[in-house]
């Protein structure tokens, strides 16, 4: 059908809205509300167009288009209209913008800047009225917040949890927790997908930068730095550069200019929980098949801590299936706080260790009570990809500018099946290339070793691999259909674990994200997130892995030589005591008080 | 022109259903259109369409919704109704079911309008007894039944997508439309929301034939209008007018004496000063879901402003921008009126948010919000300003 917009006529097809055929036609109709994760809400009626024989303007984002309509965009009309709407927000959004951790990607101040707008028709709102909620992960301003449901529709429609709601009406209404009891009182995931839609400064990571800086200054301690794997994918973005840009060496270089002492990858510690997550499934495996013990299988991932805080509230008798190792990230803090300052001679009470993550679900998880096998604290911050930029910015140093060095060692060495952690799929896919092989004493079955069943962004993947041609040892497992799923955000996981629950699902090793795209689309990272700027940063991850000189974690020999070190074998007593951890049964939410 | 007063009385139950069965569906929808009757729920969109289209969608599953949210401030017709011949409304939403195709039929009551309940619930229970609703109507191999849900006192919840979220155990927001209920509605289905009085109608044009019903009224406002009249007259309640009756003319019908200002319409209406009391309710001119507030000379206009606006800043579902945003500053101009604070530029921006509400707010409550406030500016500036 032809519909046409300011005066020139477009091809659109049956169901398509009027801000879809803009789009195609490169015709900008400025929104907010608007996400193109989200469904659609038309709440904001920024995007607003004047339709021939319509009374009032149409929402575009909502407005399907329909043969012969005559759409007009830009009229004078629309735009007072328009104008008034960003300035009725601005009237009622509280807070200087210089102090606004937003301020440099602000949908709102963007919309204001666009429409030229100087001053406002009323006064402003100049008093708080609510207070900040601050969590170990998730800050919460809800002066700052323009009511365009983005959140509540990342929390239940990606995400499946329900943690906030629309409550009150009018000027009154606000988004809320259950009774408005809090996040930590409810079943919050943590994993901040909400941040990365949020289009002001209402929603925002709980910020670690100062403690950092404190620490670096501290002639005392020594600071060590470990930098999760999407990181690398995506940090390039907030120096201007392309999604998909890969930055590790100037990033590894710029934190040498922060002052870290030394400058670790959590990488590293992804190919220690492939080894000793492999070792676990393996047992389980042969528990289930040999043993006929119940309640093993299937296996579920435990990297992501937003899919672990996830389970306990909302799955908590499955709990018995997710695997007892500790993410990366926690699996390196005891490592460095025992192994690596016993080698170097450092006392572990003036070690400080710092992770950079593409997380927000990373700062609760560093918080939790049991994570501190060291002895001490485990990891005591967490900066996500945006705080470091942030850091870097302060300190005057710009990503473009800086050379490209080379990890430390020893907890620099990792391989290209540590990599692919940073996107959905990767864990499985390095779980894979490794169990296939203990096995079987042969690489995996794959061209290139690339297992691209479990790649890409479809949101539940599924894949077979039969074994063929098992060691001695293995002879339970000859034949095997070994039955895997992936999936990425909660909203994912839940169709996985619904059918797990049911026992319809004869699945034997899940790997579950609660992000989209998995780490590379995570509450940490650089905003805005697009469908299109996950499949960038997962294309850098998989270049990543492809550039490796080793790609499976079981040649890792850093890894190698740890084992004969300190930890003697995969699932160890000591790599118990320090690398495996246990779980919480939690409620949906707290009760009422 | 034959006399108005056929809405509230009693008619012989089940007459026109057994009409109905005996008519193809076609042909119902047919004089529905050709009678003219358009909606009296204030939106005024034309039954016989509304019933040709939901007719159409093609859906197994379908819903007759009668809407007596009865929410605008100065309506008690719809209660009137439901008080006196329930059964009526029942046997117009079964026929309305019968045209469409559905099987089941819910009732959408006020909050306020608990107590009334149980007595439809007995009207219900016995009119399943004789076989008008129920498992194979009257023999005539048609079945649908018809249960009460009840409101929770949202103003917006009687607009009818927020109705049907509402009903769906949802929060009251009106949604985006299209998709309209016809085609999609009640958990996914399609859906005919109509006003309690709208589906009054329908039993007497089945049985009496459209020509008999566009003899009332005038031009495209055809048959007649309940209209709820409170406020200072002698003989408030519910009149039953043939459209195209003089404003001036109704007044004297309920004793309203030195009146200075009536609001049709309710909150979302207008008002009029004495100069336009020569004008006629009709689709045409003043349209009203039914509700005529009468002020008299005792009244200060800056009150009536004031009453309306704080109904809206405490109604809007506070779901889009305009309507969420912009009611405040009506409720804080009507307190600079009131001190004499107001400026040009004051009334000036507030037509321009004004404007903008009613051109980009996301449901007819916003859209309609700032009504009272304009047309009591316009019509009674001396005495605000000077
Ligand atoms: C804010 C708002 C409130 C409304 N309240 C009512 C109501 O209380 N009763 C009603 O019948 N229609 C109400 N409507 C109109 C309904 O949306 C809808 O048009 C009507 O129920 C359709 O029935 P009709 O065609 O018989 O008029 C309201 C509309 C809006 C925008
Ligand atoms: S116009 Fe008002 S009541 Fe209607 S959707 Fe918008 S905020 Fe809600």
């Amino acid at each position: 059908m032809d519909i046409h917009i300011n005066g020139k006529k477009y091809k659109a097809v049956q169901g398509e809205t009027i801000l879809e055929v803009a789009v195609k036609n490169g015709i900008k109709i400025p929104t907010l509300c608007y996400h193109s994760d989200l469904c659609l809400a038309g709440n904001c009626r920024i995007c607003v167009v004047d339709v021939d024989g319509a009374k009032t303007l149409q929402a575009s984002c909502t407005a399907m288009a329909s043969n012969g309509m005559k759409i007009w965009t830009n009229t004078p009309k629309v735009i007072k209209a328009r104008k008034m709407n960003i300035q009725l927000l601005l009237g009622s959004h509280f807070g200087e913008c210089y102090t606004c951790p937003r301020n440099s990607n602000c949908e709102l101040l963007k919309l204001a800047e666009e429409h030229g707008i100087e001053e406002l028709p009323f006064p402003k709102k100049s008093k708080r009225t609510r207070e900040l909620e601050i969590t170990p992960s998730l800050t919460r301003d809800p002066d700052k917040c323009i009511m365009c449901g983005r959140c509540v529709r990342t929390c239940e429609e990606l995400q499946g949890v329900h943690a906030v709601k629309p409550i009150g009406r009018s000027n009154d209404v606000r988004i809320e927790t259950f009774f408005g009891q809090g996040l930590m009182h409810t079943s919050c995931t943590m994993c901040g997908q909400c941040i990365n839609r949020c289009p002001t400064g209402a929603l925002y990571e709980t910020s670690c930068i100062q403690p950092v800086w404190d620490a670096l200054a501290d002639p005392d301690k020594y600071v060590v730095v470990q930098t999760a794997p999407a990181v690398r994918a995506a940090l390039g973005e907030e120096f201007g550069m392309e999604p998909g840009t890969r930055v590790t060496g100037k990033m590894v270089a710029a934190l040498r200019k922060l002052g870290f002492n030394k400058i670790f990858d959590t990488q590293f510690t992804a190919d220690l929980t492939i080894i000793e997550e492999g070792t676990e499934f393996l047992t389980r495996l042969k528990r289930t098949l040999v043993g006929k013990e119940k309640g093993l299988l299937p296996m579920t991932t435990s990297c992501s801590p937003g899919w672990v805080k996830y389970i306990e509230h909302f799955y908590p008798d499955l709990l018995t299936h997710v695997s007892t190792c500790k993410s990366p990230q926690q699996m390196f803090g005891p490592l460095a706080k025992t192994y690596f300052a016993e080698k170097e001679g450092i006392n572990p009470s003036k070690m400080l260790t710092v992770s950079i993550m593409p997380c927000v679900a990373k700062k609760y998880e560093a918080d939790r009570p049991e994570m501190n096998a060291s002895g001490y604290k485990d990891v005591d911050y967490v900066l996500t990809t945006r705080e470091l930029a942030k850091m870097m910015k302060t300190a005057g140093l710009d990503l473009k500018d800086m050379p490209v060095e080379e990890y430390d060692n020893p907890f620099g060495i990792s391989t290209g099946a540590a990599v692919i952690f940073g996107a959905t799929g990767g864990v499985m896919e390095a779980a894979l290339r490794t169990v296939y092989e203990i096995v079987t004493g042969r690489e995996v079955p794959f061209k290139n070793l690339d297992i691209t069943p479990v790649r890409g962004m479809e949101d539940v993947k599924e894949a077979e691999i039969t074994i063929e041609g098992v060691t001695a040892e293995y002879k339970f497992l000859e034949g095997a259909k070994v039955r895997v799923a992936v999936a990425h955000s909660l909203g994912a996981a839940k169709k996985v674990m619904d059918k797990v629950k049911s026992g319809e699902a004869d699945y034997h090793f899940i790997e579950i994200m609660a992000c989209p795209g998995g780490c590379l689309g995570g509450g940490g990272q650089p905003i805005p997130t697009s469908p299109e700027i996950r499949k960038a940063r997962a294309r850098a991850i998989y270049e990543e892995d492809e550039s490796m000189a080793i790609r499976k974690s079981h040649d890792n020999p850093a890894i190698k030589k740890l084992y004969e070190d300190f930890l003697e074998k995969p699932n160890s007593h000591k790599a118990h005591e320090l690398l495996h951890t246990h779980y919480l049964k939690r409620k949906r939410f707290d009760k009422v008080k | 022109m034959p006399a108005a007063g056929f809405i509230l009385e009693k008619i012989k139950q089940g007459e026109a259903l057994k009409k109905a069965f005996e008519i193809n569906r076609a042909e119902i929808t047919d004089i529905i259109k050709d009678s003219g009757l358009k909606g009296r729920g204030g939106a005024g969109f034309p039954t016989g369409l509304k019933m040709y289209l939901c007719g159409a969608a093609a859906d197994t599953v379908k819903y007759v919704v009668c809407n007596a949210d009865e929410g605008e401030p100065g309506t008690f017709k719809d209660r009137v109704i439901l008080e006196t011949i329930p059964e009526k409304v029942f046997e117009g939403m079964t026929i309305t079911a019968y045209v469409i195709g559905s099987r089941e039929g819910i009732v959408y009551l006020r909050g306020e309008y608990a107590y009334l309940k149980s007595e439809l619930e007995n009207v219900l229970k016995e009119m399943r007894k004789n076989n008008m609703l129920g498992e194979n109507i009257l023999g005539k191999g048609f079945s649908f039944d018809i249960r009460i849900a009840l409101g929770a006192g949202a103003y917006v919840c009687g607009e009818e997508t927020a109705l049907i979220e509402s009903l769906e155990g949802k929060r009251g927001e009106a949604k985006n439309k299209p998709p309209f209920p016809v085609s999609s509605g009640l958990f996914g289905h399609p859906t005919l929301v109509s006003n309690v009085e709208t589906f009054c109608n329908i039993p007497h044009i089945v049985d009496k034939g459209s020509l008999w019903f566009k003899n009332m009224g005038s031009g495209k406002s055809t048959g007649t209008k309940l209209i709820s009249v409170s406020g200072d007259v002698k003989k408030p309640g519910v009149y039953e007018i043939t459209f195209g009756m003089k404003v001036k003319d109704l007044l004297k019908l309920a004793g309203a004496e030195e009146t200075k200002a009536v609001d049709i319409g309710g909150a979302s209406g207008i008002i009029i000063p004495e100069l336009q009391f020569e004008r006629e309710i009709s689709f045409e001119d003043i349209p009203t879901g039914g509700s005529i507030i009468v002020f008299d000379k005792t009244r200060k206009m800056a009150d009536i402003m004031e009453n309306f606006m704080e109904f809206f800043l405490d109604e809007s579902c506070g779901q889009c921008t305009p309507c969420r945003e912009g009611t405040k500053y009506f409720v804080d101009a009507v307190e600079k009126i009131k001190n004499r604070k107001i400026t040009e530029q004051d009334l000036k921006n507030l037509r321009d948010i004004s404007d903008c509400m009613k051109i980009t707010s996301k449901c007819g409550l916003g859209q309609a919000s700032t009504n009272a406030f304009i047309s009591i500016l316009d019509n009674f500036k001396d005495e605000l300003l000077s």
